[in-house]
């Protein structure tokens, strides 16, 4: 069962899960826990990571990206041996520096100088090699002059700039960065970009937590999308980037669909990349008497898709365009626009949706394209067929324009010019 | 590259690497050493004035005043050497409580083998047991004890002690990160041990009373330790004497080495979990 990872990966995470036990009430002395005797404590799991599994090749720079809580910090603390996970398993490829919440775990009691020997020596190196590169620490992180300060006299900021000195500065092949980058000013955070480029360029590996996605696009080659707990999407910086802002911005309700649009994709992912939850059967244009692909001028007409399902979904947004021969959009209507609530539908379901009006169009010959999206300012496509079905609008055609909308002609004589009052 | 690819296995009491895990040990220590006397003008030199003048102060109340020895030989040096080694259990076992609640930002960023933290509690301690002993052999000089064969021997007591002690730390730090009542009992627990070990008077005095009672008393490990040392150090009762029947002597080391053994299983047991407990 369990394998070793390929020669060229450096981490390798296999459907790790990890479950926090948040207890219902606190029992913590021996008081309540007579009190409550017969009582079992109770708790509540927290599924922080459910089967989360990917590959970073070595030398690579990976991206974990996702909303507060949505298990990043979990997962960095699974890999860096200080959490226990419940299932899967994860591998190494070389010495690995982790880079927690903020820190490397300073004593705040303790002098610089002291804190950077003992976090040294947590991080691997021995207590001679230590000492050694004491100085270049130092060095990196502009703070010789505050060697002998208590760490509780430093800024969080210039803390931070020790924990990220002591974290390069010990030969880890596989840096697990969290949230790093955000602190510090400019120049500090230009150091630490340098300084993990050429980290990347000399062969390390490393996986960088972030909030901030023009870092995940500037710097990472790939990245993991998490939301609670579960794998969203692994796909080029780029592609998750964009994710991650339509899930962030997405309402609470929405977000659920999109994650699980998501991965029913990447669960599909053998099945080609455009395997997507839902599929447009088909589409066409009606009139009160149904299907049909002639259309009279002023008639009720509509246009209509049948689309089915392969994965449950929440509110999608259904969209139809006409266009003219010549492709000039003529008519583009969603029911997102119309503020049209279009429920939840399980795999399997399928579901016709029709938009009707008065025909007001030119004779011409028209064509239809529909698509599904998820809701959202940036909308993520989940089916999508152009020029599905092309209808002919009888008529001695409407003199040129697009559309042949009623209209009348008036003529009145022009109001006689009157004496300038001026 | 080379390097092999590893599982991780999530956080462990001992880890896999011994080296590793004495050279973290003795880090944390040396700088909790450090840490003690920081800022101090006399610095090190603290660490044994202290006892000096401590050990001074009882030594004159005890041998000279109150003549609580009733005619022990060297009671003071004794006295000495039995408060030595109550406070080495002491200061391991009640540090050992909140130690790796201490260390919290340490636990919960970096993954390391955790009885590192308690073990650099018992490691600070044993030098401070090393500094008071060098101070006790001034006092065993100045009352004219006169040097024994039986001196070779002492360290085993000393190093038994130090195992029992490291053993109740880890059980004491693992029960306190779940249950935050185990430093006030502690702390009361300690006390009574204090006055159940034959510190302050000697187990001549409870055999005159009540032979079973000093056999009670005994059966504590720290007691049957202390009780040993005594006789390595000045000759009188041994432990086998004192307690009436040298076969009796196993019960306290059994007692220790299950209390010790239970420690490491229960540390072991939460050495995982520590850093989402804490």
């Amino acid at each position: 069962m369990s394998r070793a990872p390929a020669d060229d990966v450096a981490v390798r995470v296999d459907g790790v899960s990890k479950t926090f036990r948040l207890p219902r009430e606190q029992l913590s002395t021996l008081k309540e826990r007579a009190l409550h005797a017969t009582r079992r404590q109770r708790f509540d799991p927290l599924l922080a990571l459910r089967g989360v599994s990917f590959e970073v090749r070595t030398g690579e720079v990976f991206g974990i990206v996702g909303r507060n809580g949505s298990g990043k910090s979990t997962l960095m603390k699974c890999l860096a041996g200080i959490y226990q996970t419940d299932a899967g398993e994860m591998w190494l490829r070389g010495r690995m520096a982790p880079f927690i919440e903020l820190g490397v775990g300073f004593n705040p009691d303790l002098t610089a100088h002291d804190n950077v020997l003992i976090n040294a020596v947590m991080l691997g190196l021995e207590p001679e090699q230590a000492r050694e590169r004491y100085s270049s620490i130092m060095d990196f992180a502009e703070l010789h002059e505050f060697a002998e300060l208590k760490l509780k006299n430093y800024s969080s900021g210039m803390q931070v700039r020790l924990a990220f000195s002591v974290m390069v500065h010990v030969d880890a092949d596989v840096l697990l960065i969290d949230e790093v980058l955000a602190v510090g000013d400019a120049a500090f955070q230009q150091k630490c970009y340098d300084v993990l480029s050429r980290s990347r360029d000399e062969g390390r590996t490393i996986l960088l937590v972030t909030h901030d996605m023009g870092q995940v696009q500037r710097f990472c080659d790939r990245a993991l999308l998490l939301d609670r707990g579960r794998m969203v999407a692994v796909d080029d910086s780029r592609t998750i980037a964009r994710k991650y802002m339509q899930l962030n911005f997405a309402a609470p309700a929405q977000r659920e669909s999109i994650v699980l649009a998501e991965t029913a994709r990447s669960g599909d992912a053998g099945a080609g990349a455009s395997a997507d939850s839902a599929v447009v059967v088909d589409a066409w244009a009606q009139n009160l008497a149904g299907r049909t692909t002639l259309l009279e001028p002023g008639e009720a007409m509509g246009m209509a898709m049948r689309v089915r399902f392969a994965a449950a979904i929440v509110e999608p947004v259904f969209a139809f365009l006409l266009t003219d021969e010549h492709r000039r959009p003529v008519l583009a209507v969603t029911t997102e626009r119309s503020e049209l609530a279009t429920g939840s539908h399980a795999a399997g379901d399928e579901l016709d949706v029709a938009v009707g009006f008065r025909n007001r169009l030119a004779a011409g010959r028209y064509w239809i394209s529909v698509q599904v999206t998820l809701p959202g300012p940036d909308p993520d496509l989940v089916a999508f067929r152009e020029d599905v079905s092309s209808s002919d609008v009888s008529g001695t055609g409407g003199g040129g324009g697009v559309v042949d909308l009623p209209h009348t002609f008036e003529l009145t004589p022009a109001p006689s010019m009157q004496k300038a009052d001026w | 590259m080379s390097a092999e690819a590893y599982r991780v296995r999530g956080p462990s009491a001992i880890g896999g690497d011994p080296r590793r895990f004495w050279n973290l040990a003795r880090t944390l220590a040396a700088t909790d050493w450090k840490v003690r006397f920081y800022g101090s003008a006399l610095g090190y030199l603290w660490s044994l004035l202290r006892p000096l003048l401590l050990f001074g102060i009882v030594y004159f109340v005890f041998s000279r005043v109150v003549d609580a020895g009733a005619g022990v030989p060297h009671y003071g040096v004794i006295l000495l050497l039995a408060m030595i080694l109550f406070f080495f259990f002491s200061e391991v076992t009640a540090g050992g409580v909140t130690a790796m609640v201490d260390r919290e930002s340490l636990l919960r960023k970096v993954g390391f083998p955790r009885a590192v933290v308690p073990l650099a509690v018992a490691l600070v301690a044993a030098m401070n047991l090393a500094l008071n002993l060098v101070v006790l052999a001034v006092f065993v000089v100045a009352s004219g004890v006169s040097p024994r064969w039986s001196w070779l021997v002492l360290p085993v007591p000393f190093a038994l002690m130090l195992v029992f002690a490291t053993g109740v730390a880890l059980l004491l730090s693992a029960l306190y990160v779940r249950y935050r009542d185990v430093r006030p009992i502690w702390e009361v627990v300690l006390q009574a041990l204090f006055y159940a070990t034959p510190i302050l008077y000697p187990i001549q005095a409870v055999i005159g009373h009540s032979q079973t009672l000093a056999t009670i008393a005994l059966l504590n490990p720290i007691a049957a330790l202390v009780q040993e040392s005594r006789h390595l150090l000045v000759g009188g009762m041994s432990l086998g004497e004192a307690m009436g029947s040298s076969a009796l002597v196993a019960v306290p080391l059994a007692i220790g080495v299950a209390v010790t053994w239970l420690g490491v299983l229960v540390f072991d047991r939460m050495a995982p979990r520590a850093a989402e407990e804490l």
